[in-house]
C-alpha cells in the first residue's frame, strides 16, 4: 500500500461554478497515474469526504495532463450560509491519505 | 491572414501585469488586446451587491495601459465580465473609469458597451415554456428565484463581441460574458476555426496561469493559425510546457473533454499538446461542435440579510476539550434570551478544528487552540449585531464544568471585537435557458468621448 500523495505533483480543489467542488491529482510519471487511477473509485472518495457516494459526479481520467478529476457537489451553493471556503482552494487534504 | 494573435495582459483586469511583459507582447504586433473582467469565485456578493472584487484604482493601473496601447496601434481593446460580475451597475463602474482614462489622456476612442442584464420577463416566459434547465447540481428554475435575484445576468458568447467589431468599436466594454468569448470574438470574425479559437481563449482568459510558474498578473501571448494554436510565454521567468496548458483545461471544470459553451461543446477529446522551443507549446484537433438549440447561462444572486462577525481566539485546554457543549450551551442562551428573535442564522466556526471544511472534515480534533469566529446573519444588521454581540459576551464569560480560567474564556485580537460585515447575498440562479436570437438579449450602447 503506498500513499498517492508520495507521487501525485500537483493535489488540489477548487470550485467548478459555485455548485460543484472539484479535485485535480496530476502526476510526472506516466505508471504512477495508470497504477493510481485505477484505484480512485467513486466509493473511495464518498469514504473519504464523508459524502453519498451519488454525491461523486464524475471521475475523468485526462491522459495530457496525466491527471485524475474527481467532482463532487459542493456542500452548498459557493457563499451560501455555512460556507467555510468560497473559492473551494483548501478542500483537498483528504486526499492526501489516499492509498493505491 | 494565416495568423492571429490575441495579447492576454492578465488573468483579471485590476490584477496587474508587469509593464515589461506587455511590451514584449506588444512587440509581437498583436491584432487584439483581450482580457477578463471577473469571475463567480468570489462568491455571490459581488454579483448581489453590484460592487467589483477589484479596486478601482488597480483596475484604472491596468486600463489606463491597455488603452494606451490599443488605441496608438488601432487594435481593438476587449474587456469581457466588465467590473466582476457584469451586471449593469458593474458595467457602469468599469465605463466610468474607462471615460475618466479617456478624458485624462485627451484620447478618442468608440467604445462598444454591451450588457448582458436579462428581463426578468423574458426569463418567466422561458420557464413557461419549459425552456430552462439547473446548470449542475441543483433545483429547477422558479419563478421565485428569478423574482428574487437582485441582478440576473446572461453569459453572452462571441457574437456580441463580433457585433460591436464589425461596426467599428475600439473598445468593447461588455457585460457578463463567457470567458473565452473576449479572445475568441476577433479570430471567428475574421475566419479562423471557433474549436481552436475557443479553446485558445479559455487559456489566455486566466493569462500566465496556463503557465510555469504559473501566474495570474503576467502576460500570454496566442498566436491562433488555421489549424493550430501557440501560446507563448513574455516574461523570462515563465515557460508553457504541455503539461502545464493541458493541466489548466482541468481548472474550475469539472469535465476537461466536454467543455459546454453558449451555443455549442468545446470537444477536446482529439487535442494534442506539443512542446515547441522557447517555452511555447502548440495545441490542435479541439473542436467545436454547436448545440441544436441555443443556450446560455443565466446567474443570479439574492439579498439574504446582513452579517456581523466577531473573532477570537482560545488557549485554555479544559475549555478547548468541551467546545462543542459549550457552543451548544452558548446557543441556548442566546435563544432563551432573544425568544420573540428567531429568524436568524448563528454559527460558530472553529478554526483549528473543522474551520476550513465543516462537515467534509475527516479529522475534527482540535488542535491546542481554537480560533472561533462568530457570525449571525439577519434581517438587519442592528438585529445581527445584538445575536453576535450578544453570543460573544456569553461565550466570553460562560462558566463550562471544570472551568479554572475564571476571569475570561476569549483572547480578542481585536477592539472593537465585533465587525458589521454588510449585506449578504446567496446564488439563487445557476441555470440554462435557451435563446431564439444570440444577440437579442445583449443591447448595445455607443459611448464617444469628444
Amino acid at each position: 500500500m503506498r500513499y498517492v500523495r508520495d507521487v501525485a505533483a500537483v493535489i488540489r480543489s477548487k470550485n467548478a461554478g459555485p455548485f460543484e467542488l472539484t479535485f485535480d491529482l496530476m502526476f510526472t510519471d506516466r505508471q504512477a497515474y495508470d497504477e493510481v487511477r485505477k484505484n480512485i473509485t467513486p466509493s473511495k472518495i464518498a469514504e473519504l469526504y464523508r459524502i453519498p457516494v451519488d454525491d461523486v459526479l464524475k471521475i475523468v481520467h485526462f491522459e495530457p495532463a496525466l491527471a485524475v478529476k474527481i467532482t463532487i457537489v459542493r456542500p452548498r451553493a459557493s457563499g451560501a450560509l455555512g460556507e467555510t471556503d468560497v473559492y473551494g482552494a483548501q478542500q483537498h487534504a483528504p486526499l492526501f491519505e489516499l492509498t493505491y | 491572414m494565416d495568423e492571429i494573435r490575441v495579447l492576454s495582459p492578465t488573468a483579471i483586469l485590476g490584477y496587474g501585469f508587469p509593464v515589461a511583459s506587455f511590451e514584449e507582447g506588444l512587440r509581437r504586433e498583436p491584432h487584439v488586446i483581450a482580457v477578463d473582467g471577473g469571475s463567480t469565485d468570489p462568491g455571490p456578493y459581488y454579483l448581489g451587491s453590484g460592487n467589483s472584487f477589484t479596486q478601482r484604482q488597480a483596475v484604472k493601473r491596468d486600463l489606463k495601459l491597455l488603452i494606451g496601447a490599443a488605441l496608438e496601434r488601432n487594435i481593438p481593446l476587449i474587456i469581457g465580465t466588465a467590473g466582476g460580475s457584469g451586471a449593469r451597475p458593474h458595467v457602469e463602474w468599469a465605463w466610468e473609469i474607462v471615460q475618466e482614462i479617456l478624458t485624462e489622456t485627451r484620447q478618442k476612442a468608440a467604445t462598444a458597451v454591451v450588457f448582458s442584464d436579462v428581463p426578468k420577463a423574458v426569463v418567466l416566459d422561458m420557464i413557461r415554456q419549459g425552456r430552462t434547465a439547473p446548470c449542475g447540481p441543483l433545483e429547477e428554475l422558479t419563478p421565485e428565484a428569478v423574482e428574487d435575484a437582485v441582478h440576473l445576468v446572461a453569459q453572452m458568447g462571441v457574437e456580441p463581441f463580433i457585433a460591436a467589431l464589425e461596426e467599428g468599436a475600439d473598445i468593447v466594454l461588455a457585460g457578463r460574458a463567457y470567458d473565452p468569448a473576449a479572445f475568441a470574438a476577433l479570430p471567428i470574425m475574421r475566419g479562423f476555426d471557433p474549436g481552436l479559437a475557443l479553446h485558445m481563449g479559455k487559456i489566455l482568459e486566466c493569462a500566465a496561469i496556463a503557465a510555469v510558474p504559473g501566474s495570474g498578473s503576467d502576460c500570454l501571448l496566442g498566436r491562433l493559425q488555421r489549424d493550430s494554436f501557440i501560446l507563448e510565454t513574455l516574461s523570462p521567468v515563465r515557460q508553457c510546457t504541455p503539461i502545464s496548458v493541458a493541466a489548466h483545461t482541468l481548472y474550475e471544470k469539472s469535465d476537461p473533454y466536454v467543455l459546454p459553451g453558449p451555443g455549442g461543446t468545446l470537444d477536446l477529446r482529439s487535442t494534442q499538446f506539443e512542446g515547441l522551443p522557447e517555452g511555447r507549446v502548440k495545441v490542435w484537433g479541439t473542436k467545436f461542435v454547436p448545440t441544436p438549440k441555443f443556450t446560455v447561462k443565466l446567474e443570479g444572486a439574492r439579498a439574504v440579510g446582513f452579517r456581523t462577525v466577531s473573532i477570537a481566539g482560545v488557549r485554555d485546554p479544559i475549555m478547548i476539550e468541551q467546545i462543542d457543549s459549550i457552543l451548544e450551551g452558548v446557543r441556548e442562551r442566546v435563544q432563551d434570551n432573544f425568544d420573540e428573535l428567531q429568524d436568524y442564522f448563528l454559527q460558530f466556526r472553529c478554526y483549528g478544528k473543522n474551520g476550513v471544511m465543516g462537515d467534509l472534515e475527516p479529522t475534527p480534533n482540535p488542535g491546542h487552540e481554537l480560533g472561533i469566529v462568530i457570525e449571525c446573519v439577519a434581517e438587519t444588521q442592528e438585529i445581527a449585531n445584538t445575536i453576535c454581540g450578544f453570543a460573544r459576551s456569553t461565550l466570553l464569560h460562560y462558566g463550562y464544568p471544570g472551568r479554572k480560567s475564571t476571569a475570561g474564556n476569549l483572547a480578542f485580537p481585536y477592539s472593537p471585537s465585533d465587525f458589521s460585515a454588510g449585506a449578504v447575498f446567496e446564488f439563487c440562479v445557476h441555470h440554462l435557458m435557451e435563446l431564439d436570437d444570440s444577440k437579442g438579449i445583449f443591447p448595445m450602447e455607443w459611448r464617444v468621448i469628444e
